[in-house]
């Protein structure tokens, strides 16, 4: 029903079949038309295990949430999650508010995604002390 | 300093070589800091505001102040205790603009729409100009005289007379129909 009315890109397309907002994280869908394709579970768990890495350094939480934010996605709650705590085992709270701003951006008008993510990290944001960019009041010009 | 040492501690002719070469590369750099151009170097890393880099290569703020340096100290604490005035300037450090102000629309296309019209009108006036005082005058094939006698003949040697120009006259009447 969404696919007529939403002009999207062919991997966005996949994500508004789903309309509840529990499923944003697509695969990273690339344009082969062989090989196996990974699943949403298997690249969230992927992108996870990332920003776990106990010794992560700054450059590559740095890597990670460009390539991240490089994506047609929205990254699920799980992935924010990780990536927020890499930022506190790092000592970096404004990485950690950028995040913040940075998938609101990516749902673009897609509204709804942004509340439902700041709901599900609620308990990580208040466990690290991590204040949201409208707390802070700079999500208004 | 570490030049120096590395020098002393390898002796040998080349690594001597080498340091002297690095040092006086440094020296050369060190005098150029001051220059009144700032050409930015872009074989270091650089920040920027983009909506899809949102960790940029560097912190924005390079030189920190003594207050700065507390508060980096303050941040390896937990981030609870930290004011929402002092959480906004950790992020102003790191971060030049945040994202609603990098997004901001500006005015800047109805300069460009104001301009674009003033030079067409100016190449309007222009062009005026060039009629009356440059172009040569008209020939006399533009006549109406010469255009009605052009006419007449055209009607006479019947030109297109199916469904163009000599099918428009009505040859009885003398009229167009």
């Amino acid at each position: 029903m969404f696919r007529a009315a939403v002009r999207l890109s062919v991997s966005g397309v996949r994500s508004i079949t789903r309309t509840q907002p529990g499923c944003q994280a697509l695969l990273a869908s690339r344009g082969y038309s062989h090989g196996k394709q990974e699943t949403d579970e298997e690249f969230d768990a992927r992108w996870v295990t990332y920003f776990n890495k106990s010794d992560i350094d700054a450059w590559e939480l740095r890597k990670g949430m460009n390539t991240l934010i490089g994506y047609d996605l929205v990254p699920e709650p799980k992935i924010v999650e990780a990536a927020l705590k890499a930022c506190r085992r790092l000592n970096d709270l404004a990485s950690a508010i950028r995040i913040l701003e940075a998938v609101k951006d990516k749902a673009g008008p897609h509204k709804d995604i942004y509340p439902y993510l700041i709901q599900e990290l609620k308990p990580t944001l208040e466990e690290l002390g991590i204040s949201t960019p409208e707390e802070l009041g700079i999500d208004k010009v | 300093m570490m030049l120096r040492l590395t020098a002393g501690r390898v002796g040998s002719l080349v690594a001597r070589r080498a340091a002297v070469a690095l040092t006086t590369s440094s020296a050369r750099m060190a005098s150029h800091g001051h220059e009144v151009s700032e050409a930015v170097d872009m074989s270091k890393p650089m920040y920027w505001d983009r909506r899809e880099i949102p960790l940029p290569d560097k912190r924005y703020k390079d030189i920190l102040t003594p207050a700065d340096k507390s508060l980096k100290e303050k941040e390896k604490g937990p981030w609870g205790q930290l004011s929402n005035e002092e959480k906004l300037a950790l992020y102003r450090l790191s971060f030049c603009q945040t994202y609603p102000e990098m997004n901001q629309s500006s005015s800047e296309w109805k300069t460009v729409v104001a301009g674009v019209l003033y030079c067409i009108g100016l190449t309007g006036l222009v062009i005026i100009w060039q009629t009356a005082y440059v172009s040569p005058p008209a020939p006399r094939t533009f006549d109406a005289e010469w255009q009605a006698k052009q006419v007449k003949r055209m009607l006479d040697m019947r030109v297109s007379p199916i469904e163009g120009f000599a099918a428009q006259w009505d040859y009885e009447k003398g009229q167009w129909k």
